[in-house]
């Protein structure tokens, strides 16, 4: 490694302009003549709308266009799309109800868009929205999965009869079944996966410019995936055809997953661009982001695991009801299916599973992938299964999970995944060690002394980043391929544009991925840019999400270096009279191996350009694209050790001490990796022990719609973290990479509760833990 | 947030002159009134400041009495050093108000004419028994807070200060709202010539009130062992998705004994 190449510290390139205030943002462009939008909303999570009168919001000052739901219809736009198609287990495709831009003539959550008003000036548009008359007729609403598919429960798209969208599984019923018969132990438990919030920093904001003169669309967008956001406003939504449509997601400030989706405000944006004839900006309120966001987690679900008389796992069985909300968001469907029911296999050996997931409709916000989407959750049930497990049996939690840890590869599990790498005890005596779990049992008594209980707890996650191969998820039912591209641009010079299909807003991007053609091509840092986030300027990509843009977007760029390298190298021998095996690439130049010849890398560039002087055949450039489509997900892994102090008066956990031991396959900028771990561990702390989204179960309307109500983590709520790093790199892709953006959201959780149950004595506790939860699960455990 | 015409009074006269405007309000910090305007919930015609008026801002203390202008913000009062040293609880207690940029703004006059039943102002008011002065009268803080955001001010009225005597003993420990910060329960004990005083802020469904049974016992003991035992009646303790009744009940006492151990340890 070079002080800038692979496995160095450097420092991030584009955090000078974050952090002084100079990243450009979509709400930082302007357009001449661009005019500002503010969206009609529902106030009723559940309601028909009997007549919409625009007229007195028209009249308003500065309102130039307020236009609904039918006038979008007319102009042929298509409803939104879920992008995964689901089967039941009954063989039928998902009942998939309609999900209209602005809604026609019915509204299903708080928040549903129902008309766009554009004006002169932001408070002018929401002054006419405030205008717009809806009539409304308000029905009955339920928020809760378990109440939605009672008998009796509002009916909220009629495609979805009980408000069921599929009920699918995974797995080996049967098998299971038997396996459960042999067993000696058998634990059952109830978990809930709260519903979260994103809260992304930046809200979802959108500029749509329709350029007449050109019959053009530019869309400026707050996206994690721009070119998918191209193919899918003009496949499904018929805004316009692809050439025609350019979609910029330029500086986004953290997605989290919430904006991989396409949202109805910017699919309207381009449309009233061109109903109304001005550019037409939208930006979302806080507000606004706490009721539309896509919302991520909120799985209720029972399961059952069985042991034999040594402890060793025979089966496991899995019931859960997925709250997908009012409508079916672009990966909704996967979310709770294949990126969860997989890795219900976690670290361990498990000869049988049967996952059951029923997928149910509720007047809620949207539910989709969120930091770690599925595998939080999955990880959650199996770990604290585990935990609990070696509780009732009284023995070790370390030990039991050792006696069932996967300890070969690759091991093909009951639910699809085939682990190809991995050593789980090595990440789990690497905590163990650095935790001190050895002296908890002191700590304990000490924490005691003081009138405070003592837990600890730990996670053995296993996650899949890098959903591939595009063959085998195209087989499961998804609507894209998950391969990534990438083109490396050699100026003449000898300076570099990488151009990428991953999507950058927050990872560090313009750093990892010049690291590594740094130390591939010897060339200076600050001699490589990395372009994304334009479909005019990069070729067709797949975006970023699920951790995929190191294994699966610096692959693409792997490979495309390759030929870079492999041309550079053949003019550099041409120049050289040399035998082109012969050539190496160090200290900027290419040199003839063993001799002291040799040709610095910007005057090979000049001679690909000058093309003076070329071996014969040779194509002019130095230019090279390539698409990579990897053979298998990448497994990243870990073991997490959490430990806690309550105070029994108050209810009080103060988190005191945090361990991740993390296997991440190869790395490129250990420091931004770390970065990566500690905001997901933020973020799980934060679902652990403080998050939570709330709806009145009556009246559908969120009750935890601002900070006021929604506690975030802050720095003071969280422990500093020791993580460390023991890696086993990936077989499945060029660089060895496994991925480490959700890695910490997915680990930590069932970490935090297995602390605070062991400490308190009672597994009744759900998240949120907040101190109120923890100090009746106290008095309800000392009562029985 | 709506268009309103904005007035910068430049004395408390001139104040409650503007005030008769349209349906205009006062403005003081901001910190509550600004945030219901942007979100739409207030929508006043006019806002009359008080910031600029230099009778309204700062602290005096001459001997054990201590008069704070209602445009003194909680950052003045947390760091007040003539404050600290005859009633730190009352700073300590500003210092715990919401975050920083809220501590820059925000005013205990707008505070307290708020009257938000989970603020920490109305149980120091109460348990220092303070004197609410206004433009036009003084209202005993017992008679000044009147339920949940209601208080004994008319609409023209003008908190321009608050007035009390510091007693020798006083403490206040708050359970903070994880999101908000502000408080799920907060506890005023003080302990005067005329004896036990304790308020309990953020618990109650009608607002600050007098815990009588903690009163009762500390007026045996000033000493939190005093409160073992004693029982807090969650009957008109309020309940929301942040805490229960019973948990804010249980809240109470353990602020309380708390309180009491703080403020034996500061005398
Ligand atoms: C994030 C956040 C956290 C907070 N946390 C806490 C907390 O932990 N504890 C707590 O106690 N508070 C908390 N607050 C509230 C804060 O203390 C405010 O300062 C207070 O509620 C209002 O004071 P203000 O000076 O900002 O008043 P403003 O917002 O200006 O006014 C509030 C109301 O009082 C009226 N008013 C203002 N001044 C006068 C006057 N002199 N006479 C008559 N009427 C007047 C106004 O017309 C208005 O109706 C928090 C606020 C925020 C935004």
């Amino acid at each position: 490694m070079g002080i800038e190449g692979i496995g160095a510290r450097v420092a991030r390139k584009e955090d000078k302009r974050f952090i002084t205030g100079a990243g450009r943002y979509v709400d930082d462009m302007v357009v001449p003549g661009m005019k500002h939008a503010a969206f009609v909303r529902s106030p009723y999570a559940h309601a028909q709308i009997r007549k919409i009168d625009v007229k007195a919001a028209q009249a308003m000052p500065g309102v130039i266009a307020v236009l609904t739901g039918k006038e979008l219809k007319a102009d042929g736009i298509g409803n939104l799309i879920c992008g995964w198609m689901i089967h039941s287990k009954d063989g039928s495709p998902m009942k998939m109800g309609a999900w209209s831009p602005l809604a026609v003539d019915k509204v299903r959550y708080v928040g549903d868009a129902v008309a766009i008003v554009v004006a002169d000036t932001k408070g002018q548009a929401r002054d006419a929205a405030e205008a717009v008359e809806v009539t409304y007729k308000e029905l009955k609403a339920v928020a809760d999965v378990t109440e939605a598919v009672r008998k009796g429960a509002p009916q909220i798209h009629p495609e979805a009869e009980g408000n069921l969208i599929f009920d699918w599984e995974i797995g080996n019923a049967k098998e299971t079944e038997a396996a459960f018969k042999k067993a000696a132990h058998v634990v059952k438990m109830d978990v809930i996966n709260n519903r979260l919030v994103p809260n992304a920093m930046e809200p979802r904001a959108a500029l749509g410019h329709y350029d007449k003169a050109e019959d053009h669309y530019t869309c400026w967008t707050t996206s994690q995936n721009p070119h998918v956001a191209r193919l899918v406003m003009s496949a499904f939504y018929n805004v316009a055809p692809e050439n025609k449509l350019r979609v910029i997601a330029p500086d986004v400030g953290g997605g989290f997953g919430s904006k991989i989706y396409i949202y109805p405000e910017e699919l309207v944006c381009l449309w009233a661009s061109k109903k109304s004839g001005v550019p037409v900006k939208w930006v979302a309120d806080r507000s606004e982001s706490f009721l539309c966001d896509a919302h991520g987690r909120d799985h209720v679900t029972h399961a059952e695991m069985a042991f034999d008389e040594n402890h060793k796992i025979l089966g496991f069985k899995v019931e859960t009801m997925a709250n997908l909300g009012a409508y079916m968001s672009l990966f909704s469907s996967a979310t709770p299916t294949y990126l969860y029911a997989t890795l219900l296999s976690g670290q361990y050996d498990i000869p049988a599973i049967h996952g059951n997931v029923k997928a149910i409709y509720t007047n809620t916000a949207p539910v989709d992938a969120y930091r770690g989407a599925g595998r939080p959750e999955a990880a959650f049930l199996v770990e604290r299964m585990m935990e609990v497990s070696a509780r009732q049996f009284g023995i070790s939690p370390a030990e039991l999970r050792r006696k069932n840890f996967i300890t070969s590869f690759p091991h093909q599990t009951p639910v699809i995944m085939n682990y190809d790498a991995g050593d789980f005890a090595a990440s789990l005596d690497a905590a163990m060690k650095e935790a001190d779990y050895a002296g908890f049992a002191k700590r304990k008594a000490e924490a005691a002394k003081r009138g405070k209980l003592r837990g600890i707890g730990m996670s053995c996650y296993i996650e899949a980043c890098g959903i591939a191969p595009s063959a085998a998820v195209g087989s499961l039912g998804a609507g894209v391929g998950l391969w990534e591209s990438a083109e490396v641009r050699v100026n003449a010079v000898g300076t570099i544009e990488v151009l990428t299909g991953s999507h950058s807003h927050g990872q560090g991007h313009e750093t990892t991925f010049a690291q590594l053609v740094a130390e591939r091509l010897s060339v200076p840092l600050d001699s490589i840019s990395i372009v994304h986030g334009d479909t005019d300027k990069v070729q067709m990509g797949m975006g970023t999400y699920g951790s995929r843009s190191g294994a699966v977007g610096m692959s693409a760029i792997s490979k495309a270096l390759d030929k870079v390298e492999a041309k550079a190298k053949k003019i550099a021998a041409h120049l050289m009279e040399a035998d082109e095996g012969d050539i190496v690439i160090e200290n900027g130049a290419l040199k003839v191996a063993g001799t002291d010849k040799s040709v610095p890398w910007f005057q090979v560039a000049l001679a690909a350009y000058t093309a003076h002087n070329l071996p014969g055949g040779m194509e002019p450039g130095l230019k090279e694209t390539a698409f990579y489509d990897p053979s298998n997900f990448t497994f990243p892994a870990g073991c997490y050790i959490c430990e806690v102090e309550i105070d029994p008066d108050t209810g009080v956990t103060e988190i005191v001490q945090f361990v991740a031991a993390d296997d991440f396959g190869n790395i490129i900028n250990p420091m931004i990796v770390e970065g990566q771990v500690h905001g997901g561990i933020a973020q799980g702390i934060g679902q652990a022990l403080l998050e939570g989204a709330h709806y009145d179960p009556d009246s559908g309307q969120l009750l935890t719609a601002s900070y006021m109500d929604y506690t975030m983590p802050r720095a003071a709520d969280l422990p500093s973290f020791k993580v460390s790093t023991s890696n086993t790199p990936s077989p499945s892709n060029p660089l060895g990479m496994k991925g480490c953006g959700e890695a910490g959201a997915i680990g930590s959780p069932p970490a935090v509760i297995n602390a605070i149950t062991d400490a308190i004595g009672t597994e009744d506790l759900t998240m949120p833990a907040t101190p109120q939860k923890v100090w009746a699960a106290i008095r309800s455990a000392t009562k029985h | 947030m709506y268009s309103v015409n904005y007035h910068r009074a430049s004395s408390v006269a001139d104040a409650a002159k503007l005030i008769k405007k349209g349906d205009a309000k006062f403005l003081s910090g901001g910190m509550t009134l600004i945030p219901a305007m942007k979100t739409r919930l207030a929508a006043p015609s006019d806002l009359v400041d008080l910031n600029h008026i230099a009778e309204l801002k700062g602290i005096k203390v001459s001997g054990k009495t201590v008069t704070i202008g209602a445009a003194t913000t909680h950052y003045e009062v947390a760091t007040d050093e003539k404050l600290k040293k005859v009633c730190p609880a009352i700073a300590e207690l500003a210092g715990l108000i919401g975050d920083v940029a809220v501590r820059y703004r925000g005013t205990i006059g707008g505070s307290i004419a708020n009257n938000d039943p989970a603020a920490d102002y109305p149980a120091a008011l109460m348990a220092l028994d303070a004197t609410v002065v206004t433009n036009k009268r003084q209202i005993p803080a017992e008679k000044f807070f009147k339920g949940l955001f209601e208080t004994a001010l008319k609409d023209d009225e003008i908190v321009t200060a608050v007035t009390f005597t510091a007693p020798p003993k006083a403490a206040y420990q708050k359970f903070p709202n994880p999101a908000s910060r502000y408080a799920i329960t907060g506890v005023f004990v003080t302990k005067g010539k005329d004896g036990v005083r304790v308020a309990v802020t953020g618990a109650g469904d009608n607002g600050v009130f007098r815990s009588k049974e903690i009163e009762a016992a500390l007026a045996k003991k000033f000493d939190a062992a005093a409160l073992d035992g004693v029982k807090v009646p969650s009957a008109n303790m309020m309940t929301d998705m942040h805490a229960s009744a019973d948990y804010r009940a249980n809240l109470v006492l353990v602020m309380a004994k708390r309180a009491v151990t703080a403020a034996n340890a500061g005398a």
